[in-house]
């Protein structure tokens, strides 16, 4: 039964970072019509910069994020700016075509820029308090790992709050509705396109800082994710936030259980077999509105 | 205050718009009439920065918004309420209205806004905190209309706003349009309602084929066989 509950509970501490890796690929996709597939690449980034800042500098993985989130909305602008802003001139349809093929193209250079710069090996951050376990009968819960949920969640409730309060928050969520309708009610719909895109980049970040603490990261790690994140915004659905941490927590949990029936090798595939399960049942996802 | 001057516009090969003339003068209300797929929708699009016409002039106090963007277009004082409304599904009333003041000379009046709006619709100050989605089809173009206000329009432009409402919803609906014109503001109403149209406009144009086939005062058009035949049937013309 202990065993049972310490694979629940760690499933449930991985899914946080698949809610919060998708969160970051739902907004962007919901408002711009647009499928970053580099997602993954840039959790994977947000990884070594944390790494970096703790290998170089000792900084805290957990203060790092002070840093790693600004520099990787800045970074999400410019890639914006760069590749994808040139997207969303096109039709919806043609909009996705284009966007999957800039997207592989990002993903293989920044793997290859990786590889150059940390080499392939499995790096993670071991800092002081990395063994650190808290025991709830019996189950032992790692203290970091706990710690990351937490910042999880409240990364996404946040990201939450400014959609519905800031200003350009309902701008944004205006132009995921209907853009159209957003550019005859005045917004610069250019610029909430920007944001969605540079917030969604800043949450890989995030979502990357947490994964180089509490797991691994390699430079190949970019596609495992963005495959995760993929399927938690089919299971959850667009446009609820919320609704897509707890598809990521569903997806960590199921994970975890089918690791316990049918054995570790398939862990992965449970994902997949959701995947499917969700297109062919609900097809729009478990909470979008 | 609106020029629209030999405005060609084509979606494709489609030519959907050509040589269309007209003009709405401040505080006035101006009717456009004609048949589906006559090219009102279109002419709006063009007017409202969301389809580029390919030949023609658009002017607005005389400047052309030929490479003005379609949002800076509402903050020169142009406002559409689309045709079927084009609600945002997951938001409320008020944050319809609060959107509808995005632009930022809007943002500065926004609490007097919609304190008018309110005034213009009481219904939608108790149903504030409501999505739009639970509201029936004659308040959600309240929504509609009061967001573009919202905006501070000097030109508010309405696409078919009867669309799909009953004949009593409509009535209210139009008769608020005098209430907001005579609050300064000049109104293009794009309907198919031609009675009550032209009762309510001071001029309106007919559109056909996307030419315009005609243009009057209310009166003269009620009596223009354009409007006869394609309005009220080939028998009218007859009598």
């Amino acid at each position: 039964m202990t065993i049972v509950l310490q694979q629940l509970v760690l499933g449930v501490l991985i899914g946080g970072l698949y809610g919060l890796a998708a969160a970051g690929l739902s907004l962007i996709f919901g408002v711009m019509k647009v499928l970053n597939v580099a997602h993954g690449e840039l959790i994977m980034l947000g990884g070594y910069g944390a790494f970096w800042l703790f290998a170089l500098g000792g900084v805290d993985p957990f203060a790092a994020l002070v840093v790693v989130i600004p520099v990787a909305l800045a970074g999400g602008a410019l890639l914006y700016w760069g590749l994808f802003g040139w997207v969303v001139r096109y039709h919806e349809e043609t909009r996705i075509k284009n966007s999957l093929l800039i997207g592989f193209g990002l993903g293989l250079a920044l793997h290859a820029a990786a590889v150059q710069l940390w080499t392939a090996d499995e790096r993670s951050i071991t800092t002081a308090y990395a063994g650190s376990v808290l025991d709830v009968g019996g189950v032992s819960v790692p203290i970091v790992r706990l710690a990351s949920l937490v910042v999880a969640f409240v990364l996404i409730g946040g990201l939450h709050l400014l959609l519905g309060r800031w200003r350009w928050g309902r701008a944004i969520r205006a132009t995921a509705d209907d853009w159209e309708a957003a550019l005859m009610t005045g917004i610069d719909v250019r610029r909430a396109y920007l944001l969605a895109f540079a917030i969604g980049t800043a949450l890989a970040g995030a979502a990357g800082t947490l994964v180089s603490v509490g797991y691994s990261i390699s430079p190949s790690i970019g596609l495992e994710w963005t495959l995760k994140a993929l399927i938690v915004v089919v299971l959850a659905g667009l446009g609820s936030m919320l609704g897509t941490f707890v598809g990521g927590l569903m997806l960590g949990v199921a994970e975890a259980c089918s690791a316990m029936i049918f054995g570790g090798p398939y862990r992965e595939v449970v994902g997949l077999v959701i995947f499917l399960v969700v297109l062919v049942a609900r097809p729009q996802g478990l909470f979008a509105k | 205050m609106l020029q629209v001057d030999n405005v060609e516009a084509s979606y494709g090969l489609f030519r959907a718009l050509s040589g269309v003339t007209l003009e709405i003068r401040a505080g006035e209300i101006v009717a456009l009439l004609g048949p589906n797929g006559a090219g009102k929708t279109t002419l709006i699009r063009c007017i409202a920065g969301l389809l580029r016409p390919r030949a023609g002039r658009i002017l607005w106090d005389g400047a052309s918004l030929a490479k003005v963007a379609a949002h800076r277009i509402v903050e020169r004082g142009i406002a559409v309420v689309p045709e079927g409304r084009r609600l945002f599904a997951t938001m409320t009333v008020e944050e319809h209205l609060d959107l509808g003041a995005f632009a930022p000379h809007a943002r500065a009046a926004r609490p007097q806004r919609l304190e008018e709006v309110y005034a213009i619709f009481p219904v939608l100050r108790e149903r504030r905190r409501q999505l739009v989605r639970s509201l029936s089809g004659g308040q959600q173009q309240m929504v509609a209309v009061g967001r573009a206000l919202m905006a501070a329009p000097r030109l508010l432009i309405l696409d078919e706003p009867s669309l799909g409402l009953a004949p009593r919803i409509v009535e209210s609906i139009l008769g608020v349009l005098g209430e907001i014109n005579r609050r300064g503001v000049s109104i293009l109403l794009v309907e198919q309602n031609v009675h009550a149209a032209l009762a309510l406009a001071h001029r309106g144009y007919i559109l056909e084929s996307g030419r315009m086939a005609g243009e009057g005062t209310g009166a003269a058009l009620m009596d223009d066989p354009h409007v006869k035949r394609a309005y009220l049937g080939p028998l009218a013309l007859r009598r």
